[in-house]
């Protein structure tokens, strides 16, 4: 069954706004609603849209299985080492050390009401892009494997 | 009170598209009504205030079951069967 020209041009062009705007709730996780599982499940979202428009064989260029494993390996080993880096630094397993360090995302907190700085909270923003990254991958295998397993069966 | 019809009009929509989802014959139809119901429960969600779920069960329920059951339906029958 091929998708009529509609759905694959609207499919194709909204596909670049799917993925940048699952980057954003991933990044501003420890701002504003949602984080790293949210904004994965929303950008394998988008690439299940290309898998439905499109087959597999077509888009083999913009979601690559090869990519989409490594990620996943990425996200978990990028989350464990934010678990041991608090082993390194003398500190409990997952203590967040770069919180008001003034290294990446050590900024300190502004006192009173304000809308928050992307540039705090130390290791919590390192889990988020971790799960975000682990979670795009996983969930979007799930269904590049579906589809390729029916397509070479001739269905 | 506008909240409130909202409400209601949230709550009517759930118990249509889960009508529509049991009495249409058309699978692919069928689908896009258990997608459309998905897509009213997170806006309950967030209407209730829970954000974070509201965006877990769009990007979930009205993604990406959505299109694992059109995949499905690609690989077997549009139409359902009268006879059981």
């Amino acid at each position: 069954m091929r998708m009529s020209k509609i759905v694959r041009t609207g499919a194709s062009i909204l596909y670049p706004f799917i993925v940048i705007f699952g980057l954003y709730v991933i990044m501003h996780g420890h701002l504003t609603p949602g984080g790293g599982f949210q904004g994965g499940a929303v950008i394998a979202t988008g690439a299940a849209l290309l898998l439905v428009a499109f087959s597999a064989g077509e888009i083999s260029g913009m979601v690559r299985k090869s990519t989409l494993m490594g990620q996943e390996t990425l996200g978990l080993l990028l989350f464990i080492g934010a678990g041991i880096l608090g082993l390194i630094m003398g500190a409990p397993f997952f203590a967040n050390v770069l919180a008001n360090s003034g290294l990446l995302f050590g900024q300190a907190v502004l006192p009173g009401p304000n809308p928050g700085e992307l540039n705090t909270a130390g290791v919590l923003p390192i889990m988020n892009i971790a799960v975000g990254v682990e979670v795009w991958g996983g969930l979007a295998i799930v269904v590049m494997y579906l589809l390729s397993t029916i397509e070479r069966e001739g269905a | 009170m506008i909240e409130s019809i909202v409400h209601v009009l949230v709550l009517v929509g759930l118990v249509a598209s889960a009508l529509m989802v049991y009495f249409f014959k058309d699978l692919l139809a069928a689908a896009l009504a258990a997608g459309f119901f998905s897509f009213l429960i997170s806006l309950e969600f967030y209407i209730l205030q829970a954000p974070d779920v509201a965006i877990s069960q769009a990007a979930i329920g009205a993604g990406l079951t959505t299109a694992i059951f059109v995949i499905a339906i690609r690989a077997t029958t549009r139409f359902e069967e009268d006879t059981p």
